[in-house]
C-alpha cells in the first residue's frame, strides 16, 4: 500500500510540475515557431519576473499570484524593446554563422543572470506566503481511504492557474484573429505575408505573449520554489528539453512535453535520487533528439494522416 | 540495356500521393524530356532517382543494378549528377571554387581539379567570372554554374531540373547549345525537366508526361504534341513562352 | 615570422605572471582554432566543446592517477580517446542541423560534467585530480610546448583547408544538400571535421592538466567558462579565418584578466562578456578579422576628410 501511495503522490506532484513546466515550454515554442529562434535567455526572463514578484512581496507584501499583473506587463514591454532593438536587426545581418540569433540570446542570458548575481547576490530567496504549508488531505474527504494523499495548497493553486492560462492561450490562438495570424506565420511565413498578415507585428506580439507566459510562470513558481540567479538557466534547460520532446514550435507538443518532463523528473527524484535530476533532464533530451527527432508533434501528425 | 530504369515507383508523403506507379526507361545517349503541369511530381521523380527521397514502392535501376535506397552522394559517384530547380550555389565560395569542390569527387589533387574546372567554365561561358563570389552572379550565370558543377563530377547521366526557367531568349538559345553539346561532345545522357515547350520540343528525343503523379503519355515530341490527353492536362495552362 | 618572435619571448625575462598569460593565450588559440574547424569552416556550431577539453584533461589526469605514469602521456593518448569520444558524440549529434546540433552538444557537455561530478570512485568526483610532482617549476618549457602545439595546429588547419577536405567542409557549410548531390559524403566529412576539432581540443585539455597540476569537473567541464568562452574567442576574432581564433584568444584572455582584477566590476565579468558578445553579433558578426574592412572604414574616411 505504501508503495502505491508513494507512486501516486509522485505522479500527482509530477503532473502538477508538468503543468507548470508546460507554460515555460509554450512560451518557448511560440517564439520558436514564429521567430525561428531558440531563445536561450527564456529562463532568465522568467528569473527576472520571479525577482519582481519577490521584491513586491518582500517590500510591499503583495501576494505573488497578484504580482502577475505587474510582472507580465513589465516583461511584455521589456521583451518588446529587446525584440525591436536587438533581435530584429540581427535577423537581417548576414554573416558566416547563421546561428547569430541563438548566440545573441546566450549573450543576453549571460548579462541577465550575472547582473542578478551582482545585485541580488546568490542567496536563496523565497516568498513564504501565509498559506504556504496548507494542504488538502485525501483522508479529510474520504476517511476510509487506504492511502493518504495530499495536495499542497500553493502547488495546487499554481497548477490550476497554469491550466487556466493555458486554456486562455488556446482560446487566443484559435479564436482570435491575432492568434490565427500567429499560427499562420508559424507555419509558413511567405504564405502568411501573401495573405496580408503583418509579419513584423506578429513577431512582436508573439514575443510579447511569450514574455507574458514566462512572467506568469515565474509568479506561479515563486511561492513553491527557492529563487536564485542561476535558476534562470535551469528553466531555460527545461524549456528547450520540452520543445524537443514536444516538437519544435508545436504548442500541443509543448503541453504534452511539459507533462512528460514533470512526471519524469518527479519519478527520478523519488526513485533514483535528487542529484541525478539535472543529468536526467539532459539524458531525456538527447534520447528525444535521437529517437524521436520530430517530437510528440510528429507522432500526432502521423496519426492524423493515417499510417 | 537501359541506362536508368524507373520501375513502378510510387512516393507518398503522409496522405498525399506525389507519384503513383510511374515507369519509364532512359537509354544511353538520348535526351529524355519530363514534362507535366505544376505539381505533377517531376521534381519528386528527380529526388527519387537522385537518392534524396526513398520511394514508397518501386525501384530505380542504374545499368541493371538496383540503386533505390542509396544516398545521393553514392549515386553521384556512380555517375548520376543533377542540377536544382532553385539554384543552390555554394554562396560564399567563388565560381571556380564551386566547380573545384565538385571536381574533387574524381581526383585527390587540387591541380587536377582546377584543370577540369577551368575547362568546364570555358565550356559554359563563365570563364571571366572565375573569381567572382557565386552569390554575386546573375541568375543566368548561376544556372550555368549549376551545370558546370554537375559536369565536374564526370557523370554518365545528368538530371537537369528546369535549367531554363527565368532566362531571357538569348540566354535560352545559348543554353540549348550547351545542352546539345553535353550530349554530342561529352557523351552524357540527359534527363530534363522543363516548362518551356519550345525548349523541350527542340531538344528531346523522347518525352514522358506526368500529371498528378501518374504517367499519362510517352513518345516522340511530335506524338506528344498531338496527344489529346496531354493537351487536356495542360488546358488552362499556357504553353511555355 | 611571428613564430620566430614568439620563440624569443622566454629570453625576454618576463615575469612569471606574463608568461602565464601568454601560455593561456596560446592554449585558447588552439581551442579556438579547433572549434573553428567544426564551427567556422564546416558550419556546425558546437556549444559543448568543454566535453572534449575536459575529456582530454581527465585522460591525462587519470593516466597519472590510476596508472602512475607521467601525465604527459595524456597528449598522445588523447588522439585515440578523443577520436572515440568524437565518434560517439558525432553519431548522436551530427544527424541534427543548425541550432539543434548546438543544443545537443550543449546537453552532452553538461552530461559529461555531471557524470564527472558523480563518478567519485573512478574520477575523484568533485575532489579533482592533483599532480604532485610538477615537471618543471619555471614556465619556459611549458611555453615552448604550447607554442609548438599552437603552431602545429595553425599549419595543420591551413593545409587541410586548402586541400580537398577544406573544400568539402565549406561546401557542407554552405549547402549541405547540394554538397551531398555533388558526391560529398556529408556524414563522413562532418565526422572527420568533428574528430579533428575534438582531438585538438582534447590535446589542449591534456596540456592544461599538465600545466595547472589540478583539475576538477567545475574547472574543465563548465558550460560558460569553457564552452561559451570558446565560442566567444572565435566570434570575437572571426570565424572561418586563420588568424581569427588567435586574435580572439589574445583579446579574451587579456580582457578576462583585466576585468577580474578591477575592484568592483570584477564580479560582473560575465555581464561584460555578455555585452561584448551582443555587440559583436550586432555590429561585427564576422569578428575582428572577418569584418576588418568594416572596422577600419571610419579611420580611413577621417584621413580622407582631413587631407
Amino acid at each position: 500500500m505504501e508503495q502505491l501511495e508513494l507512486f501516486l503522490q509522485t505522479l500527482i506532484a509530477g503532473f502538477m510540475l508538468g503543468g507548470l513546466y508546460a507554460l515555460i515550454g509554450l512560451g518557448m515554442a511560440l517564439i520558436m515557431g514564429v521567430m525561428r529562434v531558440i531563445n536561450l535567455a527564456h529562463g532568465d526572463f522568467m528569473m527576472i519576473a520571479m525577482y519582481i514578484a519577490y521584491w513586491l512581496f518582500t517590500l510591499f507584501d503583495i501576494d505573488p499570484y497578484l504580482s502577475v499583473f505587474v510582472a507580465a506587463p513589465a516583461l511584455f514591454l521589456f521583451g518588446l524593446l529587446i525584440q525591436k532593438y536587438l533581435l530584429t536587426p540581427v535577423m537581417k545581418v548576414e554573416s558566416i554563422l547563421p546561428h547569430n540569433l541563438v548566440i545573441l540570446t546566450v549573450g543576453l542570458a549571460m548579462v541577465f543572470s550575472n547582473l542578478a548575481t551582482v545585485f541580488f547576490t546568490g542567496d536563496y530567496r523565497s516568498t513564504p506566503v501565509s498559506y504556504a504549508s496548507n494542504a488538502w488531505y485525501l483522508t479529510d474527504y474520504w476517511p476510509e481511504s487506504p492511502i493518504e494523499l495530499s495536495l499542497s495548497m500553493p502547488w495546487t493553486l499554481s497548477f490550476v492557474l497554469a491550466v487556466v492560462i493555458t486554456i486562455g492561450l488556446w482560446i487566443f490562438l484559435t479564436k482570435t484573429d491575432t492568434g490565427k495570424s500567429i499560427r499562420a506565420t508559424s507555419q509558413d511565413v511567405d504564405a502568411a505575408l501573401l495573405m496580408g498578415v503583418n509579419v513584423n507585428r506578429v513577431r512582436m506580439v508573439t514575443f510579447g505573449v511569450g514574455m507574458i507566459l514566462v512572467a506568469a510562470a515565474g509568479c506561479l513558481f515563486i511561492p513553491i520554489y527557492y529563487l536564485y540567479p542561476a535558476l534562470g538557466r535551469q528553466f531555460t534547460n527545461v524549456g528547450f528539453v520540452i520543445t524537443v520532446i514536444g516538437g519544435m514550435g508545436s504548442t500541443n507538443g509543448a503541453v504534452i512535453g511539459g507533462l512528460i518532463l514533470g512526471i519524469f523528473e518527479s519519478m527520478t527524484a523519488t526513485y533514483i535520487g535528487m542529484g541525478w535530476a539535472p543529468a536526467g533532464r539532459f539524458v531525456i533530451f538527447v534520447a528525444a533528439l535521437v529517437f524521436l527527432p520530430g517530437g510528440i508533434a510528429s507522432l500526432i501528425r502521423k496519426r492524423r494522416l493515417g499510417k | 540495356m537501359s541506362l536508368i530504369e524507373v520501375k513502378n515507383v510510387s512516393k507518398q508523403f503522409g496522405g498525399l500521393a506525389a507519384l503513383t506507379d510511374v515507369s519509364f526507361v532512359l537509354n544511353k545517349d538520348e535526351i529524355l524530356g519530363l514534362i507535366g503541369p505544376n505539381g505533377a511530381g517531376k521534381t519528386t521523380m528527380f529526388n527519387v532517382i537522385n537518392g534524396f527521397y526513398h520511394p514508397t514502392k518501386g525501384d530505380v535501376f542504374l545499368n541493371g543494378k538496383r540503386v533505390t535506397n542509396l544516398r545521393p552522394h553514392v549515386l553521384c559517384k556512380l555517375g548520376v549528377a543533377r542540377t536544382f530547380q532553385v539554384v543552390r550555389p555554394l554562396q560564399r565560395m567563388s565560381t571556380l571554387d564551386n566547380v573545384v569542390a565538385s571536381a574533387f569527387i574524381r581526383t585527390k589533387s587540387k591541380a587536377e581539379a582546377e584543370k577540369v574546372s577551368l575547362e568546364l567554365l570555358q565550356f559554359t561561358g563563365l570563364y571571366e567570372d572565375i573569381n567572382v563570389l557565386s552569390k554575386g552572379l546573375p541568375l543566368g550565370k548561376r544556372k550555368r554554374l549549376e551545370i558546370a558543377r554537375a559536369l565536374a563530377t564526370k557523370p554518365e547521366i545528368i538530371l537537369l531540373d528546369e535549367a531554363f526557367a527565368g532566362l531571357n531568349p538569348t540566354e535560352i538559345n545559348e543554353q540549348i547549345e550547351i545542352v546539345k553539346k553535353i550530349r554530342t561532345e561529352r557523351g552524357i545522357t540527359i534527363l530534363i525537366i522543363e516548362h518551356h515547350m519550345k525548349v523541350i520540343m527542340a531538344v528531346s528525343d523522347r518525352i514522358v508526361v506526368l500529371n498528378y503523379g501518374e504517367k499519362i503519355a510517352e513518345g516522340t515530341p511530335s506524338e506528344i504534341g498531338h496527344n489529346p490527353v496531354v493537351i487536356e492536362a495542360y488546358l488552362g495552362e499556357e504553353h511555355g513562352a | 615570422m611571428i613564430f620566430a618572435g614568439l620563440c624569443c619571448v622566454p629570453f625576454m625575462d618576463l615575469s612569471s605572471y606574463s608568461m602565464h598569460i601568454l601560455i593561456l593565450v596560446l592554449m585558447w588559440s588552439v581551442i579556438g582554432m579547433a572549434w573553428n574547424i567544426l564551427g567556422g569552416y564546416t558550419g556546425q556550431v558546437s556549444f559543448g566543446h568543454a566535453a572534449f577539453f575536459g575529456f582530454g584533461a581527465y585522460t591525462a589526469g587519470l593516466l597519472y592517477y590510476h596508472l602512475e605514469i607521467s601525465a604527459w602521456w595524456g597528449i598522445p593518448a588523447c588522439v585515440v580517446i578523443l577520436t572515440a569520444l568524437s565518434l560517439v558524440i558525432g553519431y548522436i549529434c551530427l544527424r541534427l542541423r543548425g541550432a539543434y546540433f548546438a543544443l545537443a552538444t550543449l546537453a552532452l557537455g553538461e552530461i559529461c560534467r555531471v557524470a564527472a561530478e558523480n563518478l567519485v570512485d573512478f574520477a575523484q568526483g568533485n575532489m579533482g585530480i592533483m599532480i604532485r610532482e610538477r615537471t618543471w617549476v619555471e614556465k619556459t618549457w611549458y611555453f615552448y610546448i604550447i607554442l609548438f602545439i599552437a603552431a602545429g595546429t595553425f599549419i595543420l588547419i591551413k593545409t587541410v583547408m586548402e586541400s580537398k577536405l577544406g573544400y568539402y567542409f565549406v561546401a557542407i557549410r554552405e549547402d549541405q544538400d547540394a554538397a551531398e548531390s555533388l558526391g560529398i559524403d556529408t556524414t563522413l566529412y562532418k565526422t572527420i571535421s568533428l574528430c579533428l576539432s575534438g582531438v585538438l581540443t582534447g590535446i589542449a585539455g591534456a596540456f592544461f592538466m599538465n600545466y595547472m597540476g589540478y583539475i576538477d569537473p567545475g574547472v574543465v567541464f563548465p558550460l560558460y567558462d569553457i564552452s561559451i568562452t570558446t565560442v566567444m574567442v572565435v566570434m570575437v576574432g572571426g570565424a572561418a579565418t586563420y588568424w581569427g581564433p588567435v586574435v580572439g584568444a589574445v583579446i579574451m584572455v587579456f580582457l578576462a584578466e583585466e576585468i577580474r582584477s578591477l575592484p568592483y566590476i570584477g564580479a560582473a565579468h560575465m555581464t561584460i562578456f555578455g555585452v561584448i558578445l551582443i555587440l559583436i553579433i550586432l555590429f561585427v558578426p564576422n569578428g575582428i578579422v572577418g569584418d576588418f574592412r568594416k572596422l577600419i572604414k571610419p579611420f580611413k574616411s577621417k584621413k580622407g576628410a582631413s587631407s
